[in-house]
């Protein structure tokens, strides 16, 4: 038995996404771009998957801008606005636990660009303060970008107050989010929400790898970062990725499809999995477990246990989970968010993510809490002194 | 220039006496093999004592020469330009041709030396080079002879066609691979390791591996280094065989049931067991380590004893007057390091005590080691039968 818990890292794509992408690869080829019958063809492709996304998101087709999945989206979401507005001001405000891809963004436009950002911190619960963000606003911020839900712990931040308060003290100023782990287990409408752009990464829902989009408020100001042909708007050259793009709208629309119910079982199934390891001592879980923490993402400290040496151990077994954040095994660092919550040393390095998904099911929990209930007290009896 | 064949010149293998054609077959065999990958069609053949890479057809000749580096026995490569016997006249023509393309500045000092395999050529040796000469001093006024120290050494070989060469690329030296027995390096995901493999082979000898891994402690992605690594060396030795030893049980057997501080020394006593037995089985007649003197607590004089006391087979260490840097220096030059320093945990560093003893005694840690006594012949049996065998190349 295969049990894949790693679903914030990637996702198994869907068989029928799958199957569209290979029948658009092989027979509907064509190049958008073109002018015969083969490039109408998959000009429509292009077309329905917008609707599509557009309908989900309750925005207009023209705000959807495909890309090569979230990292994209958030660079162009970040240098494309703060290079279009900065003769408003040079002040972006961003969290101390986003994404790499709008971390190391910000860093650059500080570094290059001469941008000043703010970085706000987070509680223990990995959520930010909204006085904090009150406090950071000033005449010149141009942009805030907060995320959806945190990457590592499953955070979820209070974007929608976080937008009242920003477009309160400045309705010219823009906000993105980065809903790359949020997209397809909330409902979000960006237009209600007070969101202006947000960055969705399609293989995290059961898409194909290299596909995302970002949604981009007709009334925002932003330049492009790639050049070329001038193809969507101009303002992100290169031949659409009809497959991909084609198969990120219908893992989307499966995503949605009575996802109410699939996330309550979801959580059902995050409670009692939680239960079940606090079964073990030194065991601690991370943020909150409650309403107010994504339906799909545990993030579990084991004192004593080394993560990859869990993760490993796991692996034996075929359960695959994340140490931290997938994305850090080029960087094997303490994790950045766990810093940031100010979690007990103890932990930081004894800390797994697991991350489910709807295809997740009880008896696969129980089999993980049973591999665990076994190795965790033998991975302890051998640990470095 | 287009060349159309490679002279291979090599130092060592010349003197074997009535061993010599053992270890030109060899190096025949070694080009071979390096040549493989590249693009091009390639005749390797051995000629009146001499070794030819002949490539009429287009080949890529950067690819080709990069690879002759990597053949061990080779000392330098000259790409020869091969032209038709078509009487003198038409050979001053090639020759002023060559002599100008190769150096179209023109200002040069040189010398001609020609050699006739074809007896019956009309001009022997000697006029050959005075009037080739003479014809290279009309054609490219600047140049100059030198018969004593020329920066050009214009080489014209009659044979059924003449051949014209005057570069000499430097190869690597040593004696091909092949040549010298079979030896079990213990290769580990370091830096030092690749390199003293190389360094054994490049004395002739075929490599076999052996590595230790102890999952869940390292990776899967740090097994996969050790077999990228072994690619590498490969490159210049021919395949390799590689076993893949589990040794997790005994890793965790001696964690607990002796002192941690000697634990790093009895591990590697037992990985040295464990590689020799690989060793006899497969015939080699050695066992290689990158152990340097004194680099850590594992490598000083009295550790070193320890460890070397369980082998029967010598041990040979290549590395072991040198200093990091040295060792950093040759597997950049060889490719390995940047594989090398990627940042995977190795077994060895896993359980490290925090003051592991740095002048073992070895009967303290042969009476330690009877704490293992009950169930170390057993886990030994079960790590070596459950081995993994790649054959990386």
């Amino acid at each position: 038995m295969e049990i894949y818990l790693d679903n914030s890292a990637t996702t198994r794509c869907f068989t029928e996404v799958g199957a569209l992408v290979s029948k658009i690869m092989c027979e509907d080829y064509g190049n958008p771009s073109s002018l015969h019958l083969k490039g109408v063809e998959a000009e429509r492709y292009i077309r329905e998957a917008k609707e599509i996304l557009a309908k989900i998101l309750k925005v207009q087709e023209k705000e959807i801008l495909f890309t090569s999945g979230g990292t994209e989206s958030d660079n162009l979401a970040l240098i494309g606005c703060a290079r279009a507005n900065k003769r408003r001001g040079n002040h972006l405000i961003t969290t101390a636990v986003e994404h790499a891809a709008v971390l190391n963004t910000m860093k650059y436009l500080e570094e290059e660009e001469g941008f000043e950002v703010t970085y706000l911190p987070v509680d223990q619960t990995g959520r930010i303060c909204l006085e904090d963000l009150k406090e950071a606003l000033r005449p010149e911020t141009i942009l805030v970008s907060i995320m959806y839900v945190n990457n590592e712990m499953g955070a979820v931040q209070p974007v929608e107050e976080a937008a009242k308060i920003i477009k309160e003290y400045d309705s010219s100023i823009l906000l993105h989010v980065d809903a790359v782990q949020g997209f397809g287990k909330y409902h979000i409408y960006p237009k209600r929400q007070g969101i202006d752009l947000m960055s969705v990464s399609g293989h995290k829902l059961h898409g194909p790898k290299g596909t995302g989009f970002l949604y981009i408020n007709e009334k925002v100001k932003i330049k492009p970062i790639l050049f070329g042909g001038g193809q969507q708007r101009d303002l992100r050259s290169g031949t659409e990725n009809v497959p991909g793009d084609a198969g990120l709208a219908l893992a989307a629309k499966m995503t949605y499809h009575h996802l109410d119910e699939k996330i309550a079982s979801m959580r059902e199934l995050k409670a009692y999995f939680i239960k079940g390891l606090l079964k073990l001592d030194g065991v601690v879980i991370h943020g909150k477990t409650d309403e107010e923490s994504a339906p799909h993402i545990i993030s579990a400290g084991f004192s004593g246990v080394r993560s990859e040496v869990l993760l490993h151990t796991l692996e034996e077994k075929q359960i695959y989970v994340s140490a931290g954040s997938a994305c850090s095994s080029n960087h094997p660092a303490v994790s950045g968010t766990l810093k940031e919550i100010g979690t007990a040393p103890e932990y930081l390095k004894s800390t797994v993510r697991f991350s489910m998904s709807e295809f997740t099911t009880k008896e696969e929990i129980d089999y993980t809490l049973e591999t665990l209930y076994n190795c965790i007290p033998v991975l302890r009896k051998f640990t470095r002194h | 220039m287009k060349f159309h064949s490679f002279l291979i010149k090599y130092g060592e293998i010349g003197l074997k006496g009535k061993n010599r054609y053992l270890f030109e077959d060899a190096l025949v065999r070694q080009i071979r093999y390096a040549l493989k990958d590249v693009d091009g069609e390639f005749d390797v053949h051995k000629a009146s004592g001499r070794v030819y890479v002949d490539c009429d057809s287009n080949y890529d000749y950067e690819e080709t020469v990069e690879s002759l580096q990597r053949v061990f026995g080779i000392v330098g490569i000259c790409p020869v330009v091969r032209v038709e016997d078509e009487g003198f006249d038409k050979l001053c023509e090639n020759v002023v041709a060559y002599m100008k393309e190769m150096y179209p500045e023109g200002n040069k000092t040189f010398k001609v030396e020609a050699r006739r395999s074809k007896k019956n050529y009309p001009l022997n040796s000697m006029e050959l080079n005075c009037e080739l000469g003479g014809v290279i001093l009309d054609a490219l006024p600047n140049m100059k002879v030198d018969v004593h120290h020329p920066e050009i050494k214009l080489n014209v070989e009659v044979r059924e066609e003449i051949y014209l060469y005057s570069e000499i690329i430097p190869g690597p030296g040593g004696m091909p691979v092949g040549t010298n027995g079979t030896a079990e390096l213990l290769l580990s995901g370091g830096i030092d390791s690749p390199v003293a493999g190389y360094m054994i082979a490049k004395r002739g000898v075929t490599l076999h591996a052996t590595y230790f891994h102890a999952p869940p402690y390292t990776s899967e992605r740090a097994k996969q280094k050790v077999v990228d690594l072994a690619k590498i060396v490969s490159k210049y030795t021919g395949p390799i065989q590689l076993h893949i030893v589990n040794f997790t049980d005994i890793q965790l057997y001696i964690y607990e049931k002796c002192p941690h501080e000697e634990l790093t020394i009895i591990m590697r006593r037992y990985m040295m067991k464990i590689a020799e037995h690989f060793a006899k089985e497969n015939g080699c007649l050695g066992l290689i380590t990158g152990e340097s003197i004194g680099q850590v607590a594992s490598q000083t004089m009295q550790s070193l004893a320890a460890t070397n006391a369980v082998c029967t087979l010598p041990v040979y260490r290549p590395l072991i007057g040198l200093d990091k840097r040295e060792i950093v220096e040759i597997s950049e030059k060889i490719g390995t390091y940047e594989t090398s320093i990627l940042p995977f945990e190795d077994c060895c560093t896993i359980f490290v005590a925090k003051h592991p003893v740095t002048k073992p005694n070895l009967e303290r840690i042969e009476l330690s080691e009877r704490n293992l006594e009950e169930k170390i012949d057993e886990l030994m049996k079960t790590a070596i039968e459950t081995a993994e065998v790649v054959k990386v190349k």
